[in-house]
Order: C-alpha cells, then structure tokens, then sequence
C-alpha cells in the first residue's frame, strides 16, 4: 500500500515537473497575479506592478479604515452631537499635495517603462505576423521568408500526453531564438486583431492597413502561449499563440527547413 | 390648481410635467436594467465553466457570434439604456427643478421628446438582434430552438469598432439597426442636456447663486455639458460607420484611404467623457445622501464642486489610454499616461471630503447611507485600480483582459449602479409618498454587496493572469475564479429580485410619509424636503426664495 501510494506520488511529481516544463508561460489554476516574466519587459512590467500593488492596496486600506473609524466613533448613538466645521485648509492642501506626491513617484517609473518596452535600439532579426480571421500567419523576413499559419488545435484533437493545452496550443508553433533581440511587425488582413503574449510582456494590435512595431528579447528557453486580444468575430477565443523559444542553434537549424 | 393633472394618456404619453417623465426614466431603466442584467447572467452562467455549455448552435459547435452580440448588448444597455436614463433622465428630471425651486424644466415638452427617443432606440438595438435570424430569412419552418428566433446579432462590442463593424465584419443589416438606435439614443441626450444646461442657468429662484446650488444640481450641470460635447462626435463617428457600410465612403477602411485607428479617436473622444457621464450625478447623489445621514453640511462644498469641474474637463483631454495598444507613438503615449493619472487628484479629493463630512457627524445607517458607503469604498478600489491601468506602459499586460473588466464594473455596477439605487431608497418616498420597508433595504443591501464584489474581484486576478476579455470559453486554469465569479452573479441576481419585491411591495403598501421624512436638518437641507411627498402636480409656481 505504501509502495503503491509512494510510487503515485512520484510519478505526480514528475507529471508536474514535466508539466512545469511546458508550464512557462500560460496561466495557472487560481493564479492571482502576473504569469512569470520570460522577457526583460516583462520583467520591469511585474516589478511595476508589485510596486503598484503595495501603492493602491495602502490607499484603499487608509480609506477603508478611515471609513471603519468613522462609522464606529460618529454613529449616531455614539456622537450625539453633530461638528458643524466644513474646512480645513491645512487638511486640503494635505490631500490634493500628498496624491500628487505619490503620482510623481508612480510616473517616473512609468515613464521609464514606457519607453524602455517600446522598442528596441538594434533588432537581430524580425518576425512579422499578421492577424486573419481566426488564425495568425507568421513570416520570417530574414530566414528566406520562411512563413506559415498557425491554427488553434481543436478540443477533441489536444493531446494533453504531449503537453498540449486546450485552446492554447495550436498545429505549427513560432520557433524563436532566446537571447536575441527580435523586432516584431504586426499587422492584419481583415478586421482587427490583437497580437498578446503575457509572459513576454507582448500586446500589440494588428490593424489593417497598419505596420505596428514592437519587440522582445525571451530570456530563457520554454514554452509561451498567448491568445488573440481584440474582439475579431466568432471565433476570437479560438485564435491563440504558441511560440517555442530554443537555443540560438536550435533557431538556425529550424530556420534551414 | 397645483394639484389638478390630465387624464391618463395625456398624463403619461404627452407629458410635459419634469417628475412624470422622470417616473417614466426610471421606470425604462429599471425594466432595460433586468433585460441586461439578464444578458449578464446567460454569460455567466457560459463562463462558470470551461467548455462552452449553452451557446451552442444546431451542430453542438460554439456559437461566438451570438456571444459576441450578447456582450455587445449587455454594454450598451446597461450604459445607453439604464444608467444614464436611470441616473440623468430618471433622479435629474425629478429633483433638479425642485432642488433650484423652479416649477419644472425651461422646455418641458423637449423632455418629453427625449423620453419618448429613448424608447424607439431601445427597440431598435433589440431589433439588431432579430435581423438576419432563421425565422426571418426562412420561415416559421426553420425554427427549432429559441436561438433560431436570433439573427446574427451586433457582434462588435458596445465600442463598435470597424473593420468587424463594417460590411467585412458584419454584412447583415444588424449593426445598422445598433447605429440608429445609438443615433435616436444620442438625440435624446444632447436635447436632454440642452434643457438641464437652460433650467440651471436660468431658472434657480432668488438668492440661489452657483455656488450656493445643491452638488446633485453642479454634476448635472457639468454632466450636460459634457453630453452636448461628446455625444455629437459619437453621432458623427457611427454616422461615418454607416455611411461606409451602405453607401461607399472609406472612412474607417484602408483600402479606400481610410483609417480604422480614425474611428478609435472619434469613438473614445466620446467614450471617455461618456464614463464621467454615468458617475457625475452619482458623485451629486453621494454627496446628498452623505450629508443627510450624517446630519453634518457637505466638507469643502466649492471643493467639491470644482473637483467635479476638474474632472469634467480633463475627461475630454485622456481619451487614448483606451487605445495604448495600437501603435500610438510613444510620446503619445506618455502624455495620455500623464494626463490620465491627473484625474486621480480630484477624485481624491471628494473621496476625503465625503469622509471629512461624515466625521464628527451623527451618523444613522439607513439604506441610502450604507449604499452610499460602500460607494465611497468600492469607488476608490476601482478608481485605483484605474491608476494602474493609465500607465501605458503597464497596460500592455492589462489591455483587453479581465482586470479592466473589474476596473469599469467596480466604478460602475459598484459605483453607478450603487448610486442608483442609494438615489432610489433616498428619494422613493419622495417620489412615490410610500417608504420602503427599512429592513428589506438593508437586505437587499448585503446580498448585493456581497454578490458584486464576488463577480468582480476575482476579476482582476483572471485579468492579470492574462485572461482576455469577450472570450466565450477560456483555458482550464482560469475555472476556479470564473467559478467563483459566477456564483457572486447568481447571488446578486437573486438580490436583484428581492429589490423588486421591495419595491413592488413599497409602491402599494408602504408606509405613507410627510414632507421631511429623513428629517434632513438645516445644514443639508435642499428644497425637495420643504414639499409634500409626493409633491404636488405643479410646485413652486411662486419661487421660494433662498438665503
């Protein structure tokens, strides 16, 4: 029994750190925050954000206190008698000054982050991809216009023994190298779509009639989905994006076939 | 002779009387409010699982479209259709002239009109889903299911944007229809706004300067104004949508010159604004309620007002931080950023300033207080998380996910919608001359407290975990906080019936109450509680004057 029980907790531990492997960069069951950064952008953006997050939740904890003791301690039954005061200016000055203090501290790295994520200074190479209703087609400008189209794998066709995912994976993947820096040009050929990878700190619209720019530099090897971010039709949840990023090599010898 | 009203049809389909139509507002918005909220609950009930369960079409496969149109719907409704007919057509109408002591609207029978626009227009957007639907192109045949009795529909979002809302994206006459009644929606508002800009102006009795008007008056002033400066670009923006779906402009379409990003500016020009639409009568309301249940006047009254100036203001001039995604330039970007985060500073100050008036108060928790004060919190936790979203850098990661699907429904279903129904339980005996039952109140207070914030916080966790939003089914490791979100839409739907047996229970058998029934003391006092309730047919038709 407790050969049987070992050995099934075993093989879970391997099931999951097999399926940690694939698990880079997709959502995780009650995950509360954002997926774990595999690009440099996406780095900075989690580190804003945690700094965000300890900024607001200080604020709307002062206010709910603040609003804790002042249900307690006015009740009617406990303050019979109401102030009558309707000003105090140094209080004023306090909570219009104070508010633009902490907007000051929140724009500079802000401002910081938005410019580092939006492009990069010497792209190694390019990927451009195009939105179409409801897939997305990739091409590799610098790799003898390799270029293909990727579909979502349908429910019944996942394989979840080759780590595959339900609406995420899709038939052919966007290999890509880690370490380099990779201009992306997006754009559409009907109706609006949005080109969103979160691990990688991705989201760029794919509009028609328009190049956009952006760019990534993935960090470490692994698996990272996204999915179609713009509303596109019926089919808007079944367009999603796997992108493999491999060793330098392994991009090459990819990018030879 | 104040009190003698005309029959029935002329009572109610030629009104001409501001707190008849008012009623009428109301009542619409409370009846659009179950057909959207209903929408809401059908897709909940599809998120609370992975897999796609109800929405299916014959063949048992995802029907995206009808999802797509579903949540178009439930957006313009609950905004075009019960917020703002709710909180504008509906509390406006009834108490700004009596709150500046007139005897009704500067042009009561343009009132009228805008009531009456409101109701075609709704059919309209409920037509949209009809068009193009077996039944129609087929016959009584082809019905199988209720599905079969639904065209197409709008399947674009309540934002519109082309190209899926153009002939490309939706061949079917189902967005033209959405655009008419946008287009009678809007008509109704800017007239509206007209006469409440005329009324406040020019009709507030004697020795009632600005600065001494009630802040529900100041926020449906500034509300008009924005309405009459950013509904026309609305106008303008769908009517070039339907120009380039019928009759062969390119506005919007590359192929033709045009530009989709065009429709984008235009569109958020309005819908920035738009927000600040919905929440300024709110604020008004807030303040009132704050004020009287407190029994303490308002903190900081000119602060207060001019916050809502300032917010009013800057509202027009952030508009891209709905668009930080489409390859703005990045100095673009940068000042929508900054400008956007400006808007918190004012903000702050009325959320303090409602606090400073509670404190030192006597403060009695009735219903319209306990909304009131769930406003102040839910507001500022939406108004936070608004400030993470305007940084654009940060939005890369947010836009389009479910973490602005809780910003906008904690600023709205918890802050409007709140509002609302603090505006119903405050004034209802006004209105109506019965109160509601105290404890029914309160009830109906916690289960929807509860519901809301179980829908909508968990929300923010699918959204930074990269759930993106107007998706019919998702990947299995968004289930658990979907679950738990649709069963807060379950609880409060059922809150939502328990309103209605109180306040069916209310309109026949409440208790009947006099002029003052808050016993609103001087220091919050506002003209509304100087007449019987319900107040006579034609008041004030000798000005009170005020010190």
């Amino acid at each position: 029994m407790l050969k049987t029980l070992s050995s099934f907790f075993l093989s879970v531990l391997v099931m999951a750190q097999v399926n940690l492997a694939f698990a880079d960069g997709m959502p995780k069951p009650w995950g509360l925050g954002l997926q774990e950064s595999a690009s440099p952008s996406h780095a900075r953006i989690t580190e804003f954000h945690d700094m965000m997050l300890w900024i607001i939740s200080a604020v709307v904890l002062f206010v709910f206190l603040l609003l804790v003791y002042v249900v307690v301690r006015y009740s009617k039954e406990v303050n019979k008698k109401p102030e009558t005061f309707t000003h105090h200016v140094l209080l004023e000055v306090i909570w219009t000054v104070i508010p633009v203090v902490i907007l000051i501290v929140i724009a500079v790295p802000s401002f910081k982050l938005l410019y580092y994520t939006d492009r990069t200074a010497e792209p190694e190479m390019t990927l451009k991809v195009t939105g179409y209703q409801w897939y997305w087609g990739y091409e590799y400008p610098d790799h003898d216009d390799k270029s293909f189209s990727a579909y979502m794998i349908p429910d019944a066709e996942i394989n979840a023994d080759k780590g595959e995912v339900r609406l995420l994976s899709t038939d052919e993947k966007v290999v890509l190298p880690v370490d380099t820096n990779i201009q992306i040009l997006v754009t559409a050929a009907d109706v609006i779509h949005s080109f969103a990878v979160p691990s990688l700190g991705l989201k760029t619209d794919a509009i028609p009639g328009r190049l956009n720019e952006t760019w990534v530099r993935i960090e470490k090897p692994g698996v990272y989905y996204g999915q179609c971010s713009e509303l596109c039709g019926k089919d808007h949840a079944y367009m999603p994006i796997e992108i493999h990023a491999v060793s330098k090599e392994d991009f090459q010898a990819w990018a030879q076939k | 002779m104040a009190d003698h009203k005309p029959g029935f049809f002329s009572r109610w389909f030629m009104s001409t009387n501001h707190k008849d139509i008012g009623t009428l507002y109301i009542i619409f918005s409370i009846i659009a409010a179950l057909i959207g909220g209903g929408f809401s609950m059908i897709m909940r009930m599809e998120l609370q699982e992975p897999g796609v369960q109800f929405l299916t079409d014959a063949a048992g496969n995802p029907n995206g479209q009808m999802w797509n149109a579903i949540v178009s719907a439930h957006g313009l409704i609950m905004v075009f259709f019960v917020v703002m007919p709710g909180l504008i057509g509906g509390f406006g109408n009834w108490f700004v002239p009596l709150m500046i002591g007139a005897p009704d609207m500067a042009f009561p029978r343009l009132n009228n009109i805008s009531f009456w626009l409101i109701v075609p227009a709704f059919l309209l957007l409920l037509a949209s889903a009809l068009v193009g639907s077996p039944l129609m192109t087929q016959g009584l045949d082809a019905v199988q299911s209720w599905m079969d009795l639904l065209g197409p529909g709008a399947g674009t979002g309540w934002t519109v944007y082309p190209p899926l809302s153009s002939t490309l994206g939706h061949p079917e006459m189902a967005v033209d229809l959405a655009i008419f009644a946008l287009h009678l929606a809007g008509a109704s508002s800017i007239l509206g706004a007209a006469n409440f800009i005329t009324t406040i102006f020019n009709m507030r009795a004697p020795g009632m300067t600005l600065h001494k008007m009630p802040l529900f008056v100041w926020g449906m002033l500034i509300t008009s104004f924005l309405l009459v400066l950013s509904v026309p670009v609305l106008g303008g923006a769908i009517t070039m949508l339907l120009t380039d779906r019928n009759f062969g402009t390119s506005f919007f379409n590359p192929e033709g010159g045009g530009d989709p990003l065009l429709y984008q500016h235009l569109f958020w020009f309005f819908g920035h604004p738009e927000v600040y639409i919905m929440i300024l009568p709110a604020f008004g309301i807030i303040s009132h309620i704050v004020s009287v249940f407190s029994q303490r006047p308002i903190f900081g009254y000119l602060g207060m007002a001019y916050a809502m100036v300032s917010i009013g203001f800057v509202g027009f001039i952030v508009w891209a931080h709905h668009m930080y995604t489409t390859g703005l330039d990045v100095d673009t970007r940068a000042y929508f950023t900054a400008a956007t985060m400006i808007i918190a500073v004012p903000t702050g100050v009325k959320i303090f300033s409602w606090i400073a008036t509670m404190w030192g108060g006597s403060i009695s928790f009735k219903t319209p207080m306990l909304f009131a004060i769930g406003f102040i919190f839910l507001f500022t936790v939406g108004g936070v998380t608004g400030v993470v979203l305007s940084n654009a850098g940060m939005d890369t990661a947010l836009h389009d996910t479910y973490y602005v699907v809780a910003h906008f429904h904690y600023v709205l279903s918890l802050g409007a919608v709140f509002a609302l129904f603090a505006g119903y339980y405050y004034w209802i005996g006004k209105i109506s001359g019965r109160q509601y039952p105290e404890w029914m109140g309160v009830v109906h207070f916690w289960m929807t407290f509860i519901g809301v914030n179980l829908i909508f916080f968990p929300q923010h966790f699918l959204g930074l975990q990269g759930m993106p939003r107007r998706y019919i089914d998702y990947p299995d490791a968004y289930a658990g906080w979907n679950e738990i979100s649709s069963y807060g839409a379950y609880l409060t739907g059922l809150a939502t019936v328990w309103f209605l047996v109180t306040a069916l229970y209310t309109m026949f058998a409440g208790r009947k109450v006099g002029e003052n029934y808050w016993d609103a003391k001087p220091q919050s006092m506002t003209l509304e509680w100087t007449l019987s309730s319900p107040p006579p047919f034609h008041q004030f038709e000798i000005q009170p004057k005020v010190k």
